[in-house]
């Protein structure tokens, strides 16, 4: 068994407009159970589990969680954040539209433990059906009430907002997103202060990605501990994985950690289209390493990922297959970032136009020895010196095809001094 | 203060905590380029110039914006972050329009000098840079998208400080650039030309509009008698452009230096000033005295006129009719100076030096007329632009003899000298008309209160008997603060002074580059020892000023007077919305 | 609708910018946002013109210039890119006889990329207005655009 349905156990098996559906399904159990723990206790729960965060840097969430219980404001943002850009992303899309109430359930019990008093969702533009169905499914959840005041019963209040995006990838990032909910272009700030001391409006503010939020009911359900032993010991539980291109099964699946890469590709996947041969994966989205095929047997967990000097664990994986020249492959992934690109700081604004112009060089077959020494010299110290995770993670695929793929290169050279 | 002990290029410091890399080496004489970072402005950590090395860090980090921590080992220089402040700078530069030789900033640019220390000698990128259209149809300003580095120093100043908002950053990746509002000019933007963005840019990007080539000219003319009038805070800022300490005071090598210049006359703005003070006493103690508008608010700042007109223009009969002191001497240099030595007013050219960008707007105010056909003002020169002159002559500015400024326009008091620091025209009034009002003198003349770099200040004062309650505000976010209060009638105030730039005149756009806080109140000092040190510290005591009355104006708000030292403000909020 | 109506729903609060933008803009048939109205929008939200003007130009979603009834969004990204059979732009250019970011001369249609938009699973896709189509072909394209233009009768 490759797949291991925890938080996708619902997917196609209720009717996500529904709230009944839902409770049914074991749904709003576990805030129930929440409601009858300590709040520290829940955190520790989160703790026992090992549950890093599912948007990509991996940071262990207990952690935010105890942070944030930690100040004494009044007012305490929960924020979740649905923005999805990256290219090869899109399983949180699938969480929204299929399950949307188990996302509201892990805010509502994120915020009793952590003292939170307002919930945002920012989802972005684009995800026009995930925005109504959340905006109709908080509706049913008041309800019911398990959102607003006195939740169940209880002193707690507590109300979660859905906000919209308006076409940035960059407002994924903590504090481009409390920017643009703020009302503002989403240009970063410089940090520290971190969001949970200085958030979204001022306040502490605690930023989960969505499927993080949709983990922590279960976590409650099978207890942290149980949680724990799925996956690698440091890389703990399941993932959904998006898994898109030139695969004959594309759609998302979600994997206990530790799965190898091949498994998903060939077994979930079940292998190239057309039966073709595959040339190369770019693991995690347009910020992620592409790799080579023989290192498919790589297994999934935060630490793989970590070695490629990006923290590029979202979950993609898209396949790319032998019919794609490598450069206009990452002719497209550097101008992703440099239409994406705030445009704050130095080395992304102005160095994405120049790793594009280096690229197109070897597109067009017109490279040089020395392209390959300035293209790996730039997209170093665009990788070292950005201010924000953007820059720091787009010049991954480069630095790793340089790695993996530097006969195509040289190749490339070659063919361009026969000209 | 928990202090923190770190190792920087393999030396042991000890700072507070929370010190950022950046001062922490700083203060251990190791100083980390940067181009965004400028002192009492928000951190911004674009530019990425100042990356450091720390141990144990994947990436490099931007020292302005990291706080020092406990064991932590920096290294400031080595080979990687050496390589990565090329690249950075070589990136920037692949984006400007690179031309230093005949660039206003040449020798005097961050982005230059920081380029030259880097030892870039040659570009690695090919450029990517468009030309844009520069913007020069205003008299004080001129912005050169071309130049600009996106380094947010003016978005900052304009939008925190100044409260302003005219500049803002728009679009975003490469395409991000700064503009006015719908790409117009500065003067259809509502900007006050304060300069204060233009004291901030590192490079050529926003600079004042430089007028020495008039000045030049009018001085090798010889059918032209060309007379200078110099502002009380060019000479405690003249001296930094010409390599002398922060706050030195230079009036004497500076009247020096401008006759060598070849100025006919070197006159004294701190005399208009005393004139300024004689006729807005006396309209404030008629405004109060036969129910008039209160509070009244001064009238000498033109980067505040200029707010006052587009943002609130509700208020104008709140602000004193007085023209500035520029004003003042404009119109007696066009009038009354004329007839005195018996030339023809076309003939002369009168000249101001001012630390202030907005003056030269102030100028060419219609208004500003005597004829009603020709400026008063010739033209206006900022500090940095005096200094440009002095250089361009090849004056030896530090060996000059101390002269003293010339008559009828030359004897000054300390309460004309104090004009040029923030609270300083409210203290000058005041001394005169507690004197007037009272009929008794002050015990003391130094109202510490309303001196230093307070946003805003208070202090009352007992005018037989009432106490009146004034306040002083510099940085137009704090007029707006006492604006607003005017304009919903709950100013608990008399009377009004407003500076637009931070500190007040010393701190003006157009006084030397790198001025901070620290520079502020050095100058400040140096302005109130000029006031101190002055035989004559109030207006009303100025023999030259009383003469002036006695044989030409006649008496303050005269008929006379009100020809030549009155003005009147317009509505120019043309677009009927706050900005 | 008139943008004082849109307007009226929100409350002023400068945090409700962009929703504001994205509503108004929505329901204008040429999805743009005037000098006039950012002005208005900006004294509604007592920010300055500025500030409006910032944020309308780093977003993609918004425009400062006047666009065609539909705005036809194709992904340029690498999913998008490799799943597709065929060329989405070239197709559509040829269908409507424009450029990428130009406009129809019936101010129909408007033609631009977009950044992915998260269909990489059924890709190729595009998006019309609020809606997405996914796993394109030339055929499915004509379909799609015809529809539109039967609309617009
Ligand atoms: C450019 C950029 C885009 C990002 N986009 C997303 C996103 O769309 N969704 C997300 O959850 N996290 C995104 N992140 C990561 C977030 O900054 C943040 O780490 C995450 O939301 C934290 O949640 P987690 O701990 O649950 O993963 C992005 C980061 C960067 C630098
Ligand atoms: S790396 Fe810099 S320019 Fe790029 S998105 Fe982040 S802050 Fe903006
Ligand atoms: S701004 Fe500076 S670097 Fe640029 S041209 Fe002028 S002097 Fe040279
Ligand atoms: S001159 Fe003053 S008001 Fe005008 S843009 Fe510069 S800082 Fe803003
Ligand atoms: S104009 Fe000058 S201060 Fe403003 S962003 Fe550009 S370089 Fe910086
Ligand atoms: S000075 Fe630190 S980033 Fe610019």
């Amino acid at each position: 068994m490759i797949e291991m349905k925890l938080i996708s156990k619902r997917f196609g098996k209720i009717n996500p407009l529904s709230i009944e559906e839902y409770i049914k399904f074991d749904g709003y159990k576990n805030l129930k159970k929440a409601f009858s723990m300590e709040r520290t206790a829940i955190i520790e729960e989160v703790q026992k589990a090992y549950l890093r965060g599912r948007g990509g840097a991996g940071f262990p969430t207990a952690i935010k969680m105890m942070a944030l219980a930690k100040e004494t404001n009044k007012e305490k943002y929960i924020l979740c954040n649905a923005d999805e850009g990256e290219p090869g992303n899109f399983k949180d899309r699938y969480l929204m539209e299929n399950d949307p109430h188990q996302v509201l359930e892990g805010m509502i019990i994120v915020a009793y433990a952590t003292g939170g008093t307002k919930g945002i969702i920012y989802v972005r533009g684009e995800y026009q059906k995930s925005i109504s169905l959340l905006k109709w499914s908080i509706d049913e959840a008041k309800k019911k009430g398990y959102l607003g005041n006195k939740i169940l019963g209880s002193k707690f209040n507590f109300d979660i907002e859905v906000r919209s995006g308006a076409g940035s990838y960059v407002c994924g990032e903590e504090f481009s997103l409390i920017e643009s909910i703020e009302g503002n272009p989403g240009r970063t700030r410089v940090k520290p202060p971190f969001p949970t001391q200085i958030g979204v409006f001022g306040k502490p503010t605690l930023i989960n990605n969505v499927e993080t939020f949709s983990t922590i009911p279960t976590i409650l359900e099978i207890s942290g501990a149980e949680f724990a032993k799925i996956g690698t010991p440091t890389s703990t539980g399941t993932k959904l994985i998006s898994l898109s291109g030139n695969v004959k099964n594309k759609g998302v699946f979600e994997i206990p950690f530790g799965v190898p890469i091949r498994d998903v590709i060939y077994k979930l996947g079940k292998g190239i289209e057309k039966d073709r041969k595959l040339k190369m994966v770019q693991l995690g989205g347009a910020c992620g390493p592409i790799i080579p095929e023989y290192m498919l047997d790589m297994i999934i967990d935060f630490e793989r990922f970590e070695e490629f000097e990006s923290k590029t664990g979202a979950g993609a994986i898209i396949v790319i297959d032998e019919r794609f020249d490598l450069f206009d492959i990452l002719l497209k992934i550097v101008q992703f970032f440099q239409h994406e690109s705030c445009g704050k700081c130095t080395p992304c604004r102005e160095g994405h136009i120049q790793l594009a112009n280096l690229i197109k060089k070897f597109v067009e077959r017109k490279a040089t020895m020395e392209d390959i020494v300035s293209l790996e010299s730039l997209a170093r110290v665009i990788h070292q010196t950005s201010l924000c995770g953007l820059g720091q993670t787009s010049p991954t695929a480069i630095i790793s095809s340089l790695r993996y793929f530097r006969d195509d290169y040289i190749d490339c050279v070659e063919h361009s001094y026969k000209g | 203060m928990k202090m923190v002990n770190l190792i920087i290029n393999n030396v042991k410091v000890t700072v507070e905590e929370n010190t950022s890399i950046l001062k922490a080496a700083k203060k251990f004489n190791m100083n980390i380029p940067t181009l965004c970072y400028y002192e009492d402005l928000g951190i911004k950590s674009d530019c990425r110039v100042c990356v450091v090395q720390v141990e144990g860090k994947k990436g490099l980090v931007s020292s302005c914006s990291t706080p020092v921590s406990e064991g932590m080992v920096v290294y400031t220089n080595s080979a990687r972050v050496l390589n990565a402040r090329k690249t950075i700078v070589e990136l920037i530069l692949s984006n400007h329009d690179v031309k230093c030789t005949t660039c206003i900033k040449n020798m005097r640019c961050e982005l230059q000098n920081l380029a030259k220390n880097l030892g870039i000698d040659e570009n690695r990128f090919p450029s990517v840079f468009e030309r844009q259209p520069i913007d020069d149809n205003n008299p004080s300003i001129v912005r050169d998208p071309n130049l600009c580095i996106k380094c947010g120093r003016c978005v900052d100043v304009c939008n925190n400080v100044q409260g302003t908002s005219v500049l803002a950053f728009y679009g975003r990746g490469h395409e991000t650039r700064v503009s006015a509002v719908f790409d117009e000019h500065l003067s259809d933007a509502f900007c006050t030309l304060c300069g204060q963005c233009a004291s901030v840019c590192p490079v050529g990007a926003i600079t004042e509009k430089d007028d020495t080539d008039l000045v030049w000219k009018a001085l090798a003319d010889p059918n032209k008698h060309v007379i200078v009038q110099v502002a009380p805070a060019v000479r405690v800022s003249l001296g930094e452009e010409v390599g002398q300490k922060i706050g030195t005071i230079v009036t004497g090598k500076m009247v020096s230096a401008m006759k060598i210049l070849g100025f006919d006359q070197v006159f004294d703005t701190d005399f208009t000033a005393d004139l300024t003070i004689l006729e807005e006493g006396n309209e404030l103690i008629h405004r109060i005295t036969n129910g008039g508008v209160l509070p009244m608010m001064t009238s000498c700042c033109p980067g505040w006129i200029n707010f006052a007109e587009t943002r609130y223009p509700d208020i104008l009969d709140h602000i004193s009719s007085c023209k500035s002191p520029q004003q003042m001497f404009g119109s007696l240099a066009k009038s009354f100076y004329p007839q005195k030595i018996g030339l023809d007013p076309k003939d002369i050219f009168v000249v101001s030096v001012m630390p202030c960008t907005a003056k030269k707007y102030e100028a060419k105010r219609t208004e500003m007329s005597v004829d009603g056909e020709n400026p008063d003002i010739d033209v206006v020169l900022t500090t940095r632009e005096l200094g440009k002159m002095i250089k361009q002559m090849g004056i030896d500015f530090e060996n000059l003899d101390e002269k003293p400024f010339d008559s009828p326009f030359g004897i000054t008091t300390g309460a004309g000298a104090i004009f040029g620091a923030t609270g300083g025209v409210m203290e000058a009034a005041i001394r005169t008309v507690y004197e007037v009002v009272n009929k008794k003198p002050l015990e003391s003349l130094d109202f510490k209160e309303l001196r230093g770099l307070e946003g805003i200040k208070e202090a009352e004062i007992n005018l037989n008997g009432t106490m009146v309650k004034v306040a002083v505000a510099h940085t137009l976010s704090m007029a707006k603060v006492l604006s607003e209060q005017v304009r919903n009638g709950t100013s608990p105030y008399t009377f009004i002074e407003i500076m637009t730039c931070p500190g007040g005149c010393i701190g003006g756009g157009g006084q030397p580059y790198g001025t901070t806080n620290k520079t502020r109140l050095d100058r400040i000092s140096a302005i109130y020892e000029v006031d101190a040190g002055m035989p004559l510290r109030k207006s009303h005591e100025n023999p030259e000023v009383l003469a002036l009355y006695k044989d030409f104006l006649k008496e303050p708000l005269g008929k006379l007077s009100h020809h030549l030292l009155h003005t009147y403000y317009h509505n120019r909020n043309n677009k009927s919305q706050t900005r | 609708m008139l943008l004082k109506e849109v307007l009226k729903k929100y409350q002023r609060k400068e945090d409700n910018l962009i929703e504001i933008l994205l509503d108004y803009q929505a329901i204008k048939s040429n999805h743009y946002i005037s000098k006039e109205e950012i002005i208005e929008i900006a004294e509604y939200l007592s920010l300055p013109e500025s500030k409006v003007c910032s944020v309308l130009t780093f977003y993609t979603f918004f425009s400062d210039k006047p666009r065609g009834k539909h705005i036809i969004q194709v992904c340029k990204d690498v999913p998008c890119y490799i799943s597709s059979q065929v060329n989405v732009l070239k197709t559509i250019e040829k269908e409507l006889g424009i450029r990428v970011n130009e406009t129809t001369q019936n101010q129909q249609f408007t033609l631009e990329f977009t950044s992915c938009i998260g269909c990489c699973e059924a890709g190729p896709a595009m998006r019309i207005n609020d809606k997405i189509y996914t796993n394109l072909t030339a055929d499915k394209i004509k379909a799609i655009l015809s529809e539109y233009r039967v609309y617009m009768q």
